[in-house]
């Protein structure tokens, strides 16, 4: 008889993405949040006036929004414990040889050098607070294309981000980008000119390494008329007993006729809250597409959204949340119908184990004169267990005319006929489990670059066959 | 002794007792046909011997290869040698039929995803496929389609008897799988089992119909009726059957299909 050996997922992580390197860093701020600290951020990164101006409005607005009273409990998220700016390296690379060993070493054990030789155009990789690798190909730049971190363009580009930042999420949307827009440190400004397709996709790497950190990155994403990107985010941190917390801030404006994608594969480690508000605008017969994979994290909150702001634009979100022991993923998208003729559709696809918990939260909305339009919504929730749970919250607001909207939801269990069938091929039960649960979510891996379709299945292995730690 | 042998095996659904005590050897080489009415138990023999969860074993054993294979999972059941040829094979979204074939296989060679000399090379995995494709005389548009998704019932059959090629078995039930298809794809199972038929299989082949045993022919044939064989002998039962049907036992089904 043969026997498989059990893998322990908590082991696993630990080994590949939940180590830890010492802190050797050439900054790091105080723990908790007053203006001292968000002007110290300002002045290390020597910015302009109206930029600390911002930060330090954004952190009154912050102050004074209450907690959302729904979606996931963030009641435990102690403020004045994290850690609001760490810096781990005094300048960027541009070679990865030139990076602090341990930094290196910490990339080189994330497989993020030899992606980058294998199949990205660009790469960019976030430690703590900075980011501190830069690469992008050459004929790209030549072209126009513009992609470096977010500090970096505030500095070298000042017209172009004045014009955009802040415009698609204000600081007073929520009480997290009130948050981020105070304390915002690194991410990804990317521009690609008129007519440029981006063929070969571009990656951001962001690693929390230190224990009660807060990690703020801020992304702008601009694709000029014509234009096409796929940008592809991954993120891991170590496994710590206290928490952290992840709270980005994703703008996207893609204009006429251009093309943006967006892929997430979000690995975090379970004791990271990732508290995350992504959104983009989408202009005349634009497409915005969101690919957003959650695996990890103790408490996701995030809904990509897309305001389809002229005639013919479309919005996509394609995600899959895995909600293991302890971990609840509240997930789902925002399409909000601006102008007639415009099409959205949601498919999100959730599975929940050991305990864990899956909400998809959705929200439609169709102004007055968003007539012709279509969205088409379908969640689709797999338990492997009776003590998980899936939830669905949708919200649809119509006030448009001669409009189109449909919703599915299911929920499933992994169902015994499916185990018989293939374990009566010699398939193990974990296996077989595995291999269904891929299949599940096999609409969402078939969008992935072919590399992290074979992570992300492998990550779903992790899952499904340790006692999720 | 012989190579499988069920002794005295009894089980029951949802706590009604459907086997009342079957008995019955199979030699590899040997073509054995179990044959019975509807609700006689045909189906539980099948699905216990392989170790369906909704069956409950009730008595007896099962011995193959020294083991009682009713103690059991039923993977380990496979990877000893059985196979089943579902009657109604289950369609999983997302999974093509070619990686189900690839893991299955693997599986079999004792692959679990750590040891790579175990695992099948990609090459040697298409030549195999390639060979058995040719040998069932069948194309191979299936294989990127998810397992069963949208296939015909003839597709459906076509399928699992080309896992069965690939997986070799040394044991093999087909549980009706004649049921609801035409003569020719009828024909083509029962070339492809005759062609796997030799020295190193043994057949079970579980029917309500005597059509496939014209095709196929059985070296045993045995008559199920209440969860008990009431009568067992050569392939001259087949041809009883046919022209009595299970009439002598007081059921009114007919062992052939109306036209």
């Amino acid at each position: 008889m043969a026997t498989v050996p059990k893998v322990d997922v908590g082991t696993d992580y630990k080994e590949k993405y939940g180590f830890s390197v010492p802190e050797d860093y050439i900054f790091k701020a105080k723990r908790g949040l007053n203006p001292e600290i968000v002007k110290e951020i300002s002045w290390m990164k020597k910015e302009p006036e109206w930029m600390l101006n911002f930060r330090l409005k954004s952190l009154e607005i912050f102050r004074k929004k209450p907690m959302p009273n729904w979606g996931a409990d963030l009641s435990v998220i102690d403020f004045e414990n994290i850690f609001y700016y760490l810096k781990a390296s005094d300048k960027q690379s541009t070679s990865w040889e030139d990076l602090p060993p341990d930094i290196k070493k910490t990339y080189d054990r994330l497989g993020v050098p030899e992606a980058e030789r294998k199949f990205l155009a660009g790469v960019s990789a976030q430690y703590e607070s900075e980011v501190v690798y830069h690469s992008l190909h050459e004929d790209l730049s030549k072209k126009g294309v513009i992609f470096t971190d977010t500090d970096s363009a505030l500095r070298d580009h000042p017209e172009l981000f004045k014009e955009y930042f802040g415009t698609v999420i204000p600081p007073a949307d929520n009480k997290f980008s009130a948050l981020n827009s105070a304390v915002w440190s690194g991410g990804s400004f990317i521009y690609v000119p008129k007519g440029v397709r981006v063929d070969i996709p571009l990656q951001a790497y962001f690693r929390i390494n230190a224990e009660n950190m807060g990690q703020f990155e801020r992304t702008l994403i601009i694709c000029d008329e014509g234009s096409f990107v796929h940008y592809i985010e991954g993120c891991t941190a170590p496994i710590y007993t206290t928490d952290s917390l992840h709270s980005a801030v994703v703008e996207i404006i893609v204009k006429k006729n251009a093309r943006c994608r967006y892929t997430t594969i979000q690995n975090w480690s379970t004791n990271v809250f990732n508290l995350v508000t992504k959104r983009a605008l989408a202009y005349g017969d634009a497409t915005m597409e969101w690919v957003d994979g959650n695996l990890g994290s103790q408490i996701t909150m995030k809904y990509p959204s897309v305001y389809l702001m002229e005639p013919g634009a479309k919005g996509d979100v394609l995600s899959v949340a895995f909600a293991g022991k302890g971990q609840h993923q509240d997930a789902g998208g925002k399409m909000i119908h601006v102008a007639p003729n415009t099409t959205s559709t949601i498919t999100s696809k959730s599975i929940s184990k050991g305990g864990g918990r899956t909400s998809y939260r959705g929200h439609i909305k169709m102004y007055p004169g968003a007539n012709n339009s279509k969205s088409f919504v379908k969640c689709d929730a797999l338990l492997l267990d009776d003590e998980s749970r899936s939830d669905t919250y949708p919200y649809n607001d119509v006030d448009a005319e001669n409009v189109t909207l449909g919703h599915e939801a299911t929920v499933s269990k992994v169902s015994d006929e499916q185990l018989f069938y293939l374990m009566s091929r010699g398939i193990t039960r974990s296996e077989a489990e595995t291999m269904i649960v891929n299949g599940f979510i096999e609409p969402f891996t078939k969008e992935l670059p072919l590399e992290y379709a074979v992570e992300l299945n492998r990550l779903i292995q992790l899952e499904m066959e340790g006692s999720v730690g | 002794m012989a190579d499988f042998e069920i002794k005295d095996l009894r089980a029951s659904v949802e706590g009604k007792q459907i086997l009342k005590g079957v008995t019955l050897a199979i030699n590899k080489g040997e073509v054995h046909a179990v044959m019975g009415p509807n609700g006689s138990g045909k189906s539980t023999l099948s699905h216990t011997l392989m170790g369906h969860p909704g069956y409950t074993v009730d008595g007896g054993e099962v011995i193959f290869k020294g083991q009682n294979v009713l103690a059991l999972e039923v993977d380990e059941r496979a990877r000893l040698g059985m196979f089943l040829a579902l009657q109604y094979p289950v369609v999983v979204p997302g999974i093509s039929m070619t990686n189900f074939l690839r893991t299955a296989l693997n599986a079999k060679r004792g692959y679990d995803g750590k040891d790579k000399s175990k695992q099948i090379s990609p090459k040697e995995f298409r030549s195999m496929l390639k060979g058995e494709l040719e040998v069932l005389h069948m194309d191979d548009s299936f294989l990127p389609r998810y397992i069963n998704d949208g296939f015909s019932g003839g597709e459906k059959k076509r399928a699992e008897i080309l896992q069965m090629a690939m997986l070799k078995p040394e044991i093999a039930i087909l549980d009706e799988t004649d049921s609801g298809l035409d003569i020719d794809s009828i024909k083509f199972v029962a070339e492809a089992v005759n062609r796997m038929r030799g020295p190193e299989l043994g057949v079970l082949i579980i029917t309500h119909y005597t059509r496939i045993l014209e095709f196929i022919k059985p070296d045993f044939v045995h008559v199920l009726v209440d969860g008990k064989f009431v009568l067992s002998g050569g392939p001259e039962i087949a041809n009883r059957l046919e022209k009595t049907g299970y009439a002598e036992w007081g059921e009114a089904d007919e062992p052939k299909e109306v036209a």
